[in-house]
């Protein structure tokens, strides 16, 4: 039986659930398990729940070393930001270690971390920063944007033999929503129509997706039919639907919140020119954060970021086959 | 774990035997960049002149416990019993290498041996090692881990941010700090904080509150006495320990930085190439690990100079065998190229 909760609720549950089915899986991070009242450490244990310093290098580079040797462990970064300063480990040693040993070892690992906290965070805690994890094969990035996906998402990567970068919202943690119980897991690299329509394919990840479906809702008033689709992993990617969705539709707007260069809509733009370039009745539409770093004060953060508006301009730009200046 | 008064013959001349196979291995390595050049590409980095101190430390492992080195790894699985036509064969960049020619000299593993796997950037490893105890005290299965670095993974990150967790943990781990003088060309005195000021680097313990011995690490019944206190310490739950073994690289940091197809070779040592230091690398050479072991042995006859001679003739043609291996092994198809990206 589906039941309704938090997006929040969703992942935690992910967690629990996983760590009760497989005692190979283990849970540390900053200020978590703090004492025996901790509901974590109560229901696994301080062998199997750790709180851990302010040591990025040593907690995923430990989880990498951990993962080697048998065990799975979902190590909690709270904030995508502080990987940067473990790059070493989440992009040069967990994807590489399968590959450079022949395949002898495998690196099982969840690297765990909110993103994209548009609230007034500024520069150094509201970022997307997957664009450089997205492009490292054995690597792979989930950005779920529902209760159910992160649910299914995360067990997914939890029980994936290889390393994860796991990226939950930090806006959408209260969104409320239909949860299946039990064992959910949806599949990596298969993509979810969010909605579906026939005159434009919008694809969007993350919180992105929300304000997308917001923007189908305004357009739809007004006539227009807006396929929304959500990757939901970034690596892998599915081009497979986004390309049958642009067949139908004719025409595509990308939506991300990163920085233009540094963003999804990028690469799914490069893979549609390729594979659907035949397929586009106007030309291809990206709306994505702008090319600075984000702003602290809220007219400043808003200019910078894509919302419902940017979007339905740069469907109805789509529509009047024309570039717009979003 | 015995004494070392208390090795039997048979062990010391095992402990000899690998310290002669990673010697012998390092100098076909060496010359295969003169006699078959363009044979091994990149990067290569030798372990001569380690030899006591690898071989003095994992003699006193238990037999499932793990060894976890830096990209400095060739040493620790032949004595783990990796086999070296496997090595050489990895090296040389063949189907039939360890790690299928993946790798290279940089990140050979052989798990089935006990050697999980080596990163190639400085320090990083040294949190692999400390995972890979961190999963031996989770799933309680008595293993200590042996991590092993050198001088100048001691300055990064990685060390501090592990060691501190280990220690907090009480993780069954030996930190083996391989002081060798040189981090990549530059010398111990003008990078390490503990030498400028005249203290041992094992000095960097007294941080987390472990303990830090210094110990000659040319002497290999010594680093096996340090190093085994070390290990029965962290199997009985009390903790991590940092040892600093102190000997000299024999070989340059790894073969020149060439750009094809310009060949490559081993460069003198930086002491000799740098800093024009042929006195101090002669009197490195003097205290050879291997040298100093060999007289001690004859000396109290565990050793006759026939048994010598017959397994020094043991380990070159063992070398031999392993060299004719890799070069008679065909290079991986091309297209395994995506064989290993994702498990």
């Amino acid at each position: 039986m589906p039941r309704e909760m938090m997006y929040g609720e969703a992942i935690a549950t992910a967690i629990v659930e996983e760590m009760k089915r497989d005692g190979d899986v283990i849970f540390y991070g900053q200020n978590l398990g703090m004492t025996e009242k901790d509901h974590m450490v109560r229901l696994f244990g301080k062998n199997r729940v750790r709180i851990t310093p302010i040591s990025e290098t040593a907690e995923m580079g430990i989880a990498v070393g951990a993962a080697m040797t048998g065990l799975r462990p979902v190590v909690e970064l709270w904030m995508s930001e502080f990987m940067l300063v473990a790059m070493d480990q989440a992009l040069n040693e967990a994807p590489r270690l399968r590959y450079m040993t022949g395949g002898q070892v495998k690196v099982p690992l969840v690297f765990k971390a909110g993103y994209g906290f548009g609230a007034g965070w500024a520069g150094q805690h509201s970022n997307c920063i997957y664009h450089m994890m997205m492009g490292i094969p054995g690597l792979k990035v989930a950005l779920p944007s529902t209760p159910a996906d992160a649910k299914g998402l995360l067990t997914a990567a939890i029980r994936d033999d290889n390393p994860v970068v796991y990226l939950h919202h930090y806006m959408l943690t209260l969104d409320r929503g239909e949860v299946p119980d039990g064992d959910y897991v949806i599949p990596f690299g298969v993509a979810d129509v969010k909605r579906a329509g026939s005159d434009v394919t919008l694809v969007a990840t993350g919180w992105m997706v929300k304000k997308s479906l917001a923007a189908a809702e305004v357009l739809a008033k007004e006539g227009i039919s807006v396929e929304v689709i959500d990757p939901r992993t970034i690596a892998p990617l599915d081009v497979q639907t986004i390309v049958a969705s642009v067949k139908k539709t004719g025409r595509l707007v990308l939506v991300d919140q990163a920085p233009r260069h540094a963003s999804v809509a990028v690469i799914i733009a490069g893979e549609v020119a390729e594979h659907g370039f035949q397929y586009l009745k106007a030309p291809v539409k990206m709306v994505t954060a702008l090319d600075t770093s984000v702003p602290y004060s809220e007219p400043l953060e808003k200019f910078v970021l894509p919302d419902e508006d940017k979007i339905v301009r740069a469907v109805k730009a789509a529509m009047a086959r024309q570039a717009a200046t979003v | 774990m015995q004494k070392k008064e208390d090795l039997a013959k048979d062990r010391l001349l095992w402990m000899y035997t690998q310290m002669l196979r990673i010697r012998e291995f390092e100098e076909r390595i060496k010359r295969t960049f003169v006699e078959h050049p363009g044979v091994i590409r990149g990067h290569t980095h030798l372990g001569d002149g380690a030899e006591a101190s690898i071989v003095g430390a994992l003699a006193t492992r238990s037999e499932n416990d793990l060894a976890m080195p830096s990209y400095r790894c060739h040493g620790y699985p032949i004595v783990l019993g990796t086999s070296t036509k496997k090595m050489m064969a990895e090296i040389y960049g063949r189907k039939d290498g360890l790690c299928q020619g993946f790798g290279g000299s940089m990140h050979l593993a052989d798990p089935a041996h006990h050697f999980p796997g080596t990163s190639g950037i400085i320090g990083q490893a040294i949190a692999h090692a400390t995972g890979a105890a961190l999963t031996a005290q989770v799933k309680n299965t008595g293993q200590v881990i042996y991590c092993f670095f050198g001088d100048g993974s001691s300055k990064q990150g990685a060390f501090y941010e592990s060691l501190n967790m280990a220690a907090v943990w009480k993780l069954p781990i030996v930190y083996v700090l391989e002081n060798n003088e040189y981090q990549v060309y530059t010398h111990v005195s003008l990078e390490d904080a503990n030498h400028a000021a005249g203290d041992p680097l094992s000095q960097k313990a007294k941080a987390f509150s472990i303990p830090g011995v210094t110990v000659d690490g040319n002497d290999v019944l010594k680093v096996y006495e340090e190093v085994g206190k070390a290990a029965e310490r962290a199997r009985a739950g009390r903790g991590p320990s940092l040892i600093e073994s102190k000997f000299y690289r024999f070989s340059a940091h790894g073969n020149a930085i060439t750009v094809p197809p310009v060949p490559t070779q081993f460069p003198e040592h930086e002491a000799i190439e740098t800093y024009g230091k042929k006195d101090e690398y002669a009197a490195a050479k003097a205290k050879d690990p291997i040298l100093q072991f060999r007289t001690k042995l004859l000396g109290s006859g565990v050793l006759s100079e026939a048994e010598n001679k017959r397994i020094e003739e043991t380990v070159r043609a063992e070398m031999e065998e392993a060299v004719k291996f890799a070069l008679a092994s065909p290079f991986p198809a091309p297209e395994e190229a995506v064989k290993y990206v994702y498990a």
